[in-house]
């Protein structure tokens, strides 16, 4: 696929919580469309619906309504049109999430081999990209090392590798840099951008961090439920 | 990559102390097996040890282990002569104290023949009763050697050698003597009036009598018509060897078997439950990592192997430990613990089904989880 292709492919998406009095409408008509090598921002004040947004693109929230196509294939059309979610999640989507959610008893090289491990991939192909991707990263020297070793950013660099593992070319990320000082924030984003370049994927961001704005290629707002661009 | 032995080997210290509570616990299941067991063989061993195939006992009871049976002495002779018998002896058994190295010895005395079926079978260390009087073989558990000497009523016996295995169904160690010197011991322990009215030939000494005839048969003897002809004898009774022991094992040991079997049963609920407990509270605290896996597209085969490799794993070293541990305490039970190796083979075989059963609820519980929790802190 060329650079500039639509990876998230989002159409009329809604959705909404509960109903009757305790209805909540976290999304009412949301479109959305996100090219191979974007690296785009989700913003908008708490409760607006941003997670919402990330989790439906993300495969792990089935929308009231609309549609979803992730890298050209359809996913989602008022139901979910494929039954392996998870293999989809697996080959397609990198999460990195807030909180790190390293597993703990796992090392920082064997978080990220795991992904391959999963994926089917031969033991020492996993151990030799998890040492590629940490290196690159420059946290290789941790690799030996449990989650609960780390320090906030080497545990955030870790989970960043976990997500590109699988070469995924769609990656979300909820609050990325939220555990980071403003230097390393700019230093992941910068990191972001540079995978995102090279490997032809996009990026969509939550966050509130007003210091790392200018790296993105687009901001999006959220807001009673609709998508304002700027 | 195995993540249940990694998520085993980071809470090293927690997963072994669990193994070891549960092993305990299976310690003490084992221990209530073996216990039983130990129970039905030892009570069987003295019904076996004289290794004869009829037993003649008093008319109208279950005699001598599971009621007392009274039988004139010299029915033995009339025995020994009825056609099928090879071999007759009479035998009694009674239980007496006796004082040894300052303490109380409770002893099952049996008295025997020698020469004539009802003595001991194998004698592990010393000699056999000779002809002399005042000589025991002693079960080795009473803690007597040979050489020492024990005061039985009036008289002072020597110890001549040692068995092993032999005690009553109370547990008592049982002592061999000759028949004359348990007849005289008998005698001696009487009641007081009793042995008075004796003394002063009031009334005529009664005969001797013995608990039992027990007997022998020829190579190809019928039995049951031996059986038959004893019982035509309106004061005797006669018993199969598989008879005795059947009544043995029900008026005997029937109500410890009850007992111990209810016992059993509980402590197996109670450790299933444990094991239920501690898999479900295991795969409790990992749905939020159970969450991460499912988010990063780990499929169900994996989080169910996660789960249900942990709980055997768990389970069958709690097993191992509760076998290891009861292997190297049994031999300081009281009562002797015999275990089959059957016996252990069903244990893992429960203890599996209940672990495979308990990490239905974890699998369950892990299902459930949305991936999303694992998003967002
Ligand atoms: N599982 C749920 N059940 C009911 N309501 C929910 C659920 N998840 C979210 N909501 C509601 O939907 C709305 C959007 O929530 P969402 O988590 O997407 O907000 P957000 O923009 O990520 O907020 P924040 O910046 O605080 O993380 C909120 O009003 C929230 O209360
Ligand atoms: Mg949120």
């Amino acid at each position: 696929m060329a650079p500039g292709d639509i990876l998230i492919d989002v159409k009329g998406v809604a959705k909404h919580y509960g109903a009757g009095e305790t209805r909540v409408d976290a999304l009412r008509s949301v479109d959305l469309q996100v090219r191979a090598g974007e690296v785009i921002a989700l913003l908008g004040p708490s409760g607006s619906g941003k997670t919402t947004l990330l989790n439906i693109i993300g495969c792990i929230l089935a929308p009231t309504a609309g549609q979803l196509a992730l890298d050209g294939e359809t996913v989602f059309d008022g139901r979910w049109l494929r039954d392996d979610l998870r293999r989809l999640r697996l080959d397609k989507i990198g999460f990195i999430f807030q909180a790190h959610n390293l597993l703990p008893f796992l090392t920082a090289g064997e978080n990220v081999a795991l992904v391959l491990d999963l994926a089917g991939a031969p033991a020492a192909m996993g151990q030799a990209r998890a040492r590629e991707l940490l290196d690159y990263l420059e946290v290789g020297h941790r690799a030996g090392e449990k989650p609960a070793h780390l320090s906030g950013g080497e545990a955030q660099r870790v989970a960043i590798a976990r997500a590109l593992a699988n070469r995924p070319r769609i990656i979300l990320a909820d609050e990325p840099t939220a555990a980071l000082d403003s230097q390393r924030a700019q230093l992941v984003m910068d990191l972001l951008r540079k995978l995102a370049a090279e490997q032809e994927a996009c990026i969509v961001t939550v966050t509130h961090d007003e210091k790392i704005f200018d790296r993105f290629d687009r901001l999006i707002h959220l807001r009673d439920g609709h998508l304002v661009q700027t | 990559m195995n993540l249940a032995i990694k998520d085993i080997r980071h809470g090293l210290f927690r997963f072994v102390l669990t193994c070891f509570g549960l092993g305990l616990l299976m310690t003490v299941v084992l221990a209530m097996i073996g216990i039983y067991n130990g129970l039905v063989a030892d009570a069987l061993a003295v019904v076996r040890a004289p290794a004869v195939d009829v037993w003649v006992v008093e008319a109208d009871t279950q005699g001598p282990f599971a009621e007392a049976s009274a039988i004139p002495a010299d029915t033995r002779d009339a025995v020994a002569r009825m056609p099928g018998v090879a071999a007759a002896g009479a035998i009694t058994y009674q239980t007496v104290e006796a004082p040894y190295a300052g303490r109380t010895l409770r002893l099952y005395v049996i008295g025997y023949q020698p020469g004539r079926p009802g003595g001991p079978q194998r004698i592990v260390q010393g000699r056999g009763i000779g002809t002399s009087h005042f000589e025991l073989v002693a079960d080795r558990k009473t803690g007597l050697v040979p050489g020492d000497t024990i005061r039985l009523g009036r008289n002072r016996f020597a110890v001549v050698g040692l068995v092993e295995g032999m005690m009553n169904s109370g547990g008592d160690a049982a002592v061999f003597v000759t028949l004359a010197d348990a007849l005289a011991l008998q005698t001696e322990l009487a009641p007081a009036a009793e042995r008075v009215q004796a003394a002063r030939g009031a009334v005529p000494v009664k005969t001797a009598s013995v608990a039992a005839v027990v007997a022998q048969v020829t190579p190809g003897a019928d039995v049951a018509l031996l059986t038959d002809t004893v019982r035509q004898w309106k004061h005797l009774a006669a018993l199969t060897q598989a008879e005795q022991e059947d009544i043995l094992l029900v008026s005997v040991v029937d109500k410890a078997r009850r007992q111990i079997g209810l016992f059993l049963g509980i402590l197996l609920t109670v450790s299933a439950v444990v094991i239920a407990l501690i898999i479900y509270t295991m795969t409790m605290e990992k749905l939020k990592q159970i969450a991460t896996l499912k988010l990063i597209g780990a499929p169900d085969r994996t989080i169910v192997g996660l789960i249900v490799q942990q709980a055997l794993i768990l389970g069958l070293s709690g097993w191992g430990i509760g076998l290891t541990l009861i292997l190297l305490v049994k031999d300081n039970f009281p009562r002797r613990v015999l275990l089959e190796p059957f016996n252990a083979m069903m244990l893992a075989l429960i203890i599996f089904v209940v672990c495979l059963l308990a990490s239905g609820l974890g699998v369950r519980a892990a299902m459930k989880v949305d991936p999303a929790t694992a998003l967002g802190g």
